[in-house]
This record gives C-alpha cells, structure tokens and sequence, in this order.
C-alpha cells in the first residue's frame, strides 16, 4: 500500500523524523489562507501517489499568498499519469544547503534490510543506482540482529562531513528503522534529507509503502489508503477476491494463478496481439469469480476479444465451466469469446460448455492464436 | 531418484483439520504419499483423515518417524507453526499458505537456516516426486516419473510446463514450487545444488518470473557450477513496472526484477529461455542431444 507524501510526513513527525510544519489543502482559498499562515516563500505540491510529479508541474514555489492561490488552482487541475490531483500540500520554501538521500527497504537477495544513502540527495535514485552506483553507500540490518552501532556510524561518516550532521541522521535512521519494523514497511526513503538554516537535516520529501500481507495488523494504517491507488475495476475486483490490474491492451484475460497470468498475457503479445488486464481468478472455484470477472472485463470498451485460460488444480474446471454459463445468461455479451480449459475436472467442464456450443481448446498456444486473430 | 522426497518420505499435516489442509490431506493419501499424522492445537487424540491428530509438532514426532511437515494453517499463524515444526527438528518444512507476512518471514528464514533444516514455500504449490511422493496441492496425474527437475515461482504455470513435458514424454525426477513472495525459504540456487548432484535428474527447468533477483544468482550459480543442462522460462514480460501482479514478488520495482535482465542473464549463462511452455520439450530435448 502507497500513501501521499502529507501522510508520510505525518507518520514521520509521529515518529520524531524532523519535518517542516505542513498545511493540506484542495482549493486556491485555502491555499491563499495556509501561506499566509506560514509569511514566507512557500512550495505547493501535487499529492498524487506516482513519481515525476515535478516534471509534470505538480510543484511549484509561491512568493506571495495570491501567488500560493494561483499555484494551487493550476495544480489542482492537473492529471500526473491518468491521476487527476486533488490535494496539494503547502510548506515553508526552505534555503537548501546540501541534498542527500536515505532509503531503508528489503534486501530479497541478501534476506537483511537494506539502507541505502547518498550524497547526490534529490535525483532519481533509481537512475543513480544505474548511472552511478559507487555514489549510493549501502548499509544491511539483520532484523534478528538489529542494527550494528559501529558499522552504521562508520556508514554515516561517509556521506555526512560533520559529527553534528552523523548524529542528526544516526538518530534519524533508528526512527525510519522503528517505523519501518512497527508498522510493517515495504519502504521508508527520504529524498531529499536536507541540510537547511545551517545546521539542520529535515525530509523535504517522504514516502513510506507497506508490506499488503501485514495491513491486517494494522487497522490505524486503513484510514491512510487512497482509494486512487488503484482503478474502480482493481477496486471492484479486489472485492470479488479477484486479482486484477488494467493494462491497455485489447484482449481480456481470464486465468487462474499468477505465474500463468503473466504467462498468458506475454503469449498474446507473443501473438501480436495485446492484453487489456492481468486477471487471477485465485484458487478457489467459485462460478460467481467468472461471472464477476467476465462483468468486469466486458465493460472496458477497448477489449475486443476474451480468453479464459484454466489449468485446473484445485480450480475445477467444471465450475469455471458453470460460471462461464451464467455470465452468458446474466451478461450481453457480443464480443468474440476463446475458452481453454485442462486439468481437474475438464472433461465434465468441455461437456457443459459444449452442450451449449461452445467450444474449449486443451491446448494454450491454439487458443491464444485463435483469440488474437478474432480481436 | 528424485531430491528432497520419495517414496520413504513420512509427512504429518499442520492445520489437518481446516478446510483446506484436510482436503489436500485427503488428496496427498489417495496420491499415495505417506501422512502418518496430522497436527492441531486442541483436537490431540482426535484422527482426521484416517491418521492421529497430535496438539503440535512435538507430540506428532514423539510417535512418529517425521521427514516433513507440510502448512496449511491461515497466514496470521503461518510463521509460528513453521517455528514450532523447526523446534522439533522436523528437516523438511514446506508452506503452502499464502499472505504471509514479510517481516515476519525475514526473521522465520534466519531462524530455520540456523537451524540447519530446509524450508520451502511460503506461498507454494509444494512438490511432487511422481510415483513416489507428493507434499502439497498440485494434481498428481500431469505428472510422470523420469529424469527431467522443474522448479518454479509459481503454481498453473507450473502445471502447464509439466503438463506440456508429460505429453512430450519426458517424465519428472522432482517439481518443486520455492513460491511467489518476496523472501521465501529456498531460493532456485538452494534447488539447482541438488538437482546437479541428483544421479536421478539429467536436466533441469528454471522457471522464473519478474520481481527480485534470484534469476539472475541462479544463472550465474548455473554458469559456474552445472554440468546438467537448464532451460529457462520467465513470465510477467509485458506487465508494467510498480504494478504487483498476483504474487506479492512479482513487481518490477526500483529498477530491478526486469524480464530484459533475467532473460539475459540466462542468455549469458548459456540457458536458452523459451518464448512459451510449449517450446521447453524441445528446447530440453536439443540439449540432451
């Protein structure tokens, strides 16, 4: 789960992670009125939960209070990548003297968190690690461990000049760690931490991600989720225990199981066609999944064709069969419809299907071609 | 022969009598493997199945010769009953639960290495040595005895491999599922040392997907430790970036994770990467000439 930078922050000053007083607001009056309140030069940015939203022109500085109004009106009628934004966020304009980055996540490879810091605070980290990697220093915690003192001081040392910016950030990086382990985090990054007024590190920026398998222990955290995050179909599929993402293409895809998802959605392309959505139909075999997923897909008017991919387990391919059927009753469906089924259950699955006319392939390659050629 | 499992193998059940671990419990005996026990707290004394249920793993191993224990208990205690199967020194754990949590599992990873026992999964089908034993949720008639190792990210695509090696006539040593999360017990390379010094297995599939890096070790471990042939396929070569796709693992995020890097990973170590599962047969048959 993503949340917006405000909510980021906001866990941080929660956590004792020096930030700048912020004011949250979504219209130009309210702007006008929060940089007032903070008498200096101020930055207005877009909260939306993508990247870039610099580029996009989502951030801007503001001299005055009407210039703050007239900033926020702007941004709010902005769409950073297909996301309209409806919040901006206001906060002192400060003096930066010097940028740095610091990000705790998981290490898949090394089974250990990482934590990466660099002096070249501000870019994008992602084209640092390619670009410049010998820039980013890179410390490990075993969490069974916790953090080893020395070694993380010795870390510090090579990004921060001064004992007094080394204790500043020491101090930080325990906080990102306790937030990091206490609420189940996937990342804590801040980018840019900044020297300001001197002698002061504060995150400019935050942005904090959470581990989806562990929200359940956390109930505080669901009132922080941005229903933007995902589409109304990701939603609405979420609800039918489907898993769901949109994609652009013209083929929906209906399949049990991730790995094969993905699989068939690269044999489409493989095809020449493209794929309108990433669907897994999980494990269970209940006939309401399909008609739920065939709703969902049927109402995106870029698809031009459908292919439903079964290899049944512990998926019945009698019940796939089942829900295909009831779709066809309950749901106006003119577009041209590929059917593979196999494994648990088949047999019976290609009999039901078949008294109705309708066909099913055994074999994938067959129905993917048959479903890109008829799109 | 086969690794991991055969015909020897005696499982007990964690969760036999949920909805689930009994079902697959019920399905793992008619496949013919040996569950001697299964595992709940509070119903000791109790058989589900047609085998006794103990009150945790202790009890089950103080009667019964253990080799493995396999999962099913939901994702909130998953962790714990892995724990409590490494406690009692059971060697091989396998969980097939999905949604476990990942720090938890950071720290249930350290905790069975240092035990010097092997855990596969979370989020797994399991695995099967056909016609000798199968610990998990997969079915049991795709498969066929023979010589080829698969090992795999995934659950279906999986099946849709060995389904497509079974009807090309090439048999299986042992398929196991390492699972789609993040941090998992055993990574492919833990599967590739054993598979190289199985006499059983003569060539082995690699079946990979978007998310992490464990590709890539495994490509560089084959490079420089294999003589039996690999052939690979990755999935998730048309989903977007940041998007996570079913599997809590399967993200291409901060830059890595790519299909472009694995596939040339594998490329570099001389493992050609087929483009669908329907071309692994030939792919495997030109390799073992």
């Amino acid at each position: 789960m993503k949340i917006h930078e405000y909510q980021a922050k906001e866990l941080f000053a929660e956590y004792g992670i020096p930030v700048e007083p912020q004011h949250v607001v979504d219209n130009a009056e309210d702007a006008v009125e929060a940089a007032r309140k903070i008498g200096e030069t101020v930055v207005v940015k877009a909260q939306v939960l993508v990247g870039g939203r610099g580029k996009a022109g989502g951030v801007k500085l503001a001299k005055t209070p009407e210039e703050a109004g007239t900033a926020a009106r702007e941004i709010l009628s902005l769409t950073i990548k297909d996301i309209p934004v409806e919040k901006v966020m206001i906060t002192r304009a400060a003096e930066i003297e010097q940028e740095f980055y610091m990000g705790l996540t998981t290490d898949r490879a090394a089974k250990q968190l990482i934590l990466m810091m660099s002096k070249a605070g501000g870019v994008d980290i992602e084209d640092l690690a390619v670009n410049r990697p010998e820039e980013i220093i890179r410390f490990h915690i075993n969490p069974v461990d916790g953090i080893d003192e020395a070694g993380l001081k010795n870390a510090l040392e090579e990004v921060f000049e001064t004992p007094e910016l080394v204790a500043q950030a020491d101090e930080a990086v325990r906080k990102m760690y306790r937030l990091y382990l206490e609420k189940d985090s996937s990342l804590v990054e801040i980018n840019p931490y900044a020297r300001i007024d001197g002698n002061t590190l504060k995150a400019l920026d935050a942005k904090v991600n959470f581990d989806d398998n562990a929200l359940f222990k956390h109930p505080e955290l669901e009132e922080l989720r941005n229903k933007e995050e995902y589409s109304a179909d990701e939603l609405e599929a979420r609800q039918s225990g489907l898993s769901f993402v949109s994609m652009d293409g013209e083929i929906g895809c209906i399949v049990n199981g991730a790995g094969l998802a993905m699989a068939t959605m690269d044999i489409i392309k493989l095809y020449g066609g493209t794929p309108a959505n990433f669907l897994d139909v999980g494990g269970s075999s209940n006939p309401e999944k399909v008609l739920n997923a065939l709703r969902i897909i049927t109402r995106n008017p870029k698809v031009k064709g459908i292919l439903i991919n079964i290899f049944g387990g512990i998926t019945r391919c009698d019940d796939i069969a089942k829900g295909i059927l009831m779709a066809m009753e309950q749901i106006d469906m003119d577009l041209p419809m590929v059917i593979r089924l196999i494994g648990t259950n088949d047999e019976e699955g290609r009999n039901m299907l078949a008294e109705k006319g309708i066909s099913a392939h055994q074999k994938l390659s067959d129905a993917v071609e048959q479903v890109v050629e008829s799109a | 022969m086969s690794i991991l499992i055969d015909q020897n193998t005696n499982v007990i059940v964690q969760g036999i009598t949920g909805r689930d671990g009994s079902f697959h419990a019920r399905t793992m005996i008619s496949d013919g493997t040996n569950v001697v026990a299964g595992v709940t707290p509070g119903k000791g004394g109790q058989t589900a199945e047609g085998v006794p249920v103990y009150n945790n793993v202790g009890e089950a191993m103080d009667a019964h010769r253990v080799d493995a224990s396999v999962i099913f208990v939901p994702a909130k205690f998953a962790t714990a009953a892995v724990r409590e199967a490494a406690d009692a020194g059971v060697p091989l754990i396998i969980a097939i639960t999905e949604g476990v949590p990942e720090l938890e599992m950071l720290e249930t990873y350290h905790y069975v290495r240092g035990k010097g026992l092997t855990l596969i999964g979370p989020n797994c089908p399991g695995l099967i040595s056909p016609g000798k034993s199968k610990i998990g949720i997969m079915p049991w008639r795709i498969h066929k005895e023979g010589d080829i190792g698969v090992i795999s990210r995934s659950g279906t695509l999986t099946y849709e491999v060995v389904y497509n090696l079974t009807t090309n006539g090439m048999g299986q040593s042992t398929c196991v599922g390492i699972g789609g999360d993040p941090i998992v017990g055993s990574n492919f390379i833990d599967m590739l040392e054993r598979y190289e010094a199985d006499p059983g297995t003569s060539a082995v599939v690699v079946i990979g997907e978007i998310g992490g890096e464990d590709e890539e070790a495994a490509a560089e471990y084959i490079k420089n430790n294999m003589k039996k042939p690999v052939v690979a396929f990755i999935s998730g070569r048309t989903a977007p970036p940041g998007k996570r796709m079913g599997h809590a693992g399967a993200i291409i995020s901060g830059g890595k994770g790519t299909p472009a890097a694995k596939v040339q990973a594998f490329t570099d170590a001389g493992v050609p990467v087929a483009d669908k599962p329907d071309e692994i047969p030939g792919l495997l048959r030109q390799r073992l000439g």
